[in-house]
């Protein structure tokens, strides 16, 4: 809990307090004006850029429940190598790769970004949903079905609350993934945290590059933390061992 | 109670089970027993249709389960398996409220037949908000058997519920499993491969070969007439006359009028627990409660 605090401080302070940087920045690189990006203020940025992911991710989290559900019941039982092979390619293709395709179809700005985002995080989603339904063990759900539960309500009542440490760990991972990528859609004209890093690097103004870094950076670890916290007590409740934790 | 009629199960283009007929009356214990592969687990999920049958007929009070709702069937059959399948998210009470919850019934009422299962299988009503994985394997099954209890269903299909546990938690189960029998008066169908277990418990005994049924007796007939060589062999001779103890009751074999000094035994005791007793206080009678008589060492044998 301290950490958590500590890290949310930490960003709050850099997003909110970035000009108070600007006389350090100055003295050490002089030659860079003005010292803290300005072509957009870094609230405005952060909120764009959450925006974004948080779009992304509600649609990698619904087609991925959705599917991994699906492959999961009897009738759909048949497509799961597909959908393992369809989700591993589109892990394969690197966003950048995305980007470039998606361009040409739905033009600049925050469309291309969205499908990109919303491709590389179905996968570590789609993975986790079904190896988390899989951990259900097969006693629990003959009892269910033998106690008179609908195929309904044994996914509901017990194979996605079982399953719910696992599937959380997935969107975890793929939301940190998708805090970090988000960035390259500033290269398409998304306003995300990475607009200072590009204007930075092609700018060849470092200190751009650091403040935009810094604060995705943080962006991210906090919103991992949040999502650790959720993760567990989640895990707590269900009261099973949890899932083996990401390095 | 349930008439099981000419029931076939086909997997693979073998028969699983082959066209087993046999009724059991209601109240009463009945095992089905027979070494794995024989058919009797795949019988006992075609009643409550967790497992779908080829051919024949189920009938339970007359109604044809075929053309019941396998949810609302299931719902008014307790059923108990072997590798128990609490829900882990779910606390005892919350799993021993499952049926009960799914039918609907009020919380009051539910915490109260709560309280009143978790008396009826022994646990500790400390137990109750409890997640099941805190518990041990007997206590584990204790929450299996009494969630199969909870909204009072007249059967019971029992999937080799002690399969899994070790002998002196299988031995007190057991005992508390017709003790329950006894109280509440519910039809049992009880699959295990122990015959032991079967004699002990039950008041008719299905033996089950190769998806066929060998033999449907009460258990001393099992003993004193098996149909066949199959049979025999699975009672054994070993000890044949010590099984037969432990089936025969104490009841049938007192003397009235005769007088012996000493605690006195239950009615419902076994032969084999009244030579036992017999042994130890070295004595060749002993009194029997509620009988005005008593029970001597010839009368064991005879």
């Amino acid at each position: 809990m301290m950490s958590l605090i500590a890290v949310a401080a930490a960003f709050f302070a850099l997003l909110f307090g970035m000009p108070a940087f600007a006389p350090l920045v100055a003295r050490a690189f002089p030659d860079v004006v003005p010292p803290i990006y300005g072509f957009a203020s870094f609230p405005a940025m952060l909120l764009s850029h959450a925006e974004i992911v948080a779009v992304a991710a509600l649609a990698a989290v619904a087609s991925a429940l959705a599917s991994g559900v699906f492959v999961t019941r009897e009738a759909g039982r048949q497509f799961r190598p597909i959908l393992g092979a369809v989700a591993t390619i589109g892990q394969t293709f690197p966003p950048v790769a995305v980007l470039a395709i998606a361009v040409p179809a739905l033009g600049y700005g925050e469309g291309p970004t969205f499908v990109a985002l919303a491709l590389s995080g179905f996968l570590p989603i789609v993975a986790n949903v079904i190896a988390g339904i899989e951990t259900v063990p097969q006693a629990v759900r003959e009892a269910a079905l033998g106690m008179g539960l609908s195929p309904l309500q044994v996914l509901v009542q017990v194979e996605l609350p079982l399953a719910a440490p696992v599937m959380l760990a997935g969107i975890r991972t793929a939301v940190a993934i998708m805090i970090g990528t988000a960035t390259i859609g500033s290269t398409v004209g998304a306003v995300t945290l990475g607009t200072p890093i590009i204007d930075g690097l092609v700018g060849d103004k470092l200190p751009y590059v650091i403040e935009g870094a810094s604060v995705v950076a943080l962006f991210a670890i906090l919103v991992d933390m949040a999502l650790d916290r959720i993760e567990r007590r989640l895990g707590a409740r269900t009261s099973r061992p949890m899932p083996a934790r990401r390095p | 109670m349930i008439e099981i009629e000419g029931v076939t199960r086909i997997e693979g283009g073998r028969p699983i089970v082959d066209r087993v007929t046999f009724s059991v009356a209601a109240g009463q214990f009945c095992a089905l027993v027979g070494s794995s592969g024989a058919g009797k687990s795949t019988t006992l999920k075609m009643i409550n249709r967790m497992v779908a049958k080829s051919a024949g007929t189920i009938r339970i009070g007359g109604a044809d389960v075929s053309t019941l709702d396998p949810q609302s069937l299931r719902r008014r059959i307790g059923y108990v398996i072997q590798s128990i399948g609490l829900f882990p998210h779910w606390t005892v009470a919350e799993n021993i409220a499952t049926v009960p919850r799914l039918l609907g019934w009020d919380k009051a009422r539910i915490r109260a037949r709560v309280d009143e299962l978790i008396d009826l299988v022994r646990l500790d009503r400390d137990h109750a908000g409890r997640y099941p994985h805190l518990l041990s394997g007997g206590q584990q099954q204790r929450v299996g058997v009494a969630r199969a209890l909870a909204a009072d269903p007249d059967l019971l299909l029992m999937d080799e519920p002690f399969g899994a546990l070790d002998p002196i938690t299988r031995e007190a189960l057991a005992d508390e499993l017709a003790l329950i029998h006894h109280r509440t008066g519910k039809t049992i169908l009880f699959v295990t491969h122990d015959l032991d277990m079967a004699l002990r418990l039950a008041d008719r005994i299905a033996i089950m070969d190769g998806g066929r049924l060998i033999q449907f007796a009460p258990p001393i007939e099992i003993l004193e007439a098996p149909a066949n060589a199959f049979v025999r062999d699975l009672v054994g001779r070993s000890a044949l006359g010590l099984k037969l103890l432990a089936i025969r009751r104490v009841g049938d074999r007192v003397r009235p009028g005769l007088a012996a000094a000493g605690e006195p035994l239950a009615s419902s005791a076994s032969l084999a627990d009244a030579l036992s007793e017999m042994v130890v206080r070295r004595t060749d009678r002993l009194p029997v409660a509620d009988s005005g008589g008593a029970i001597l060492l010839s009368d064991i044998v005879a």
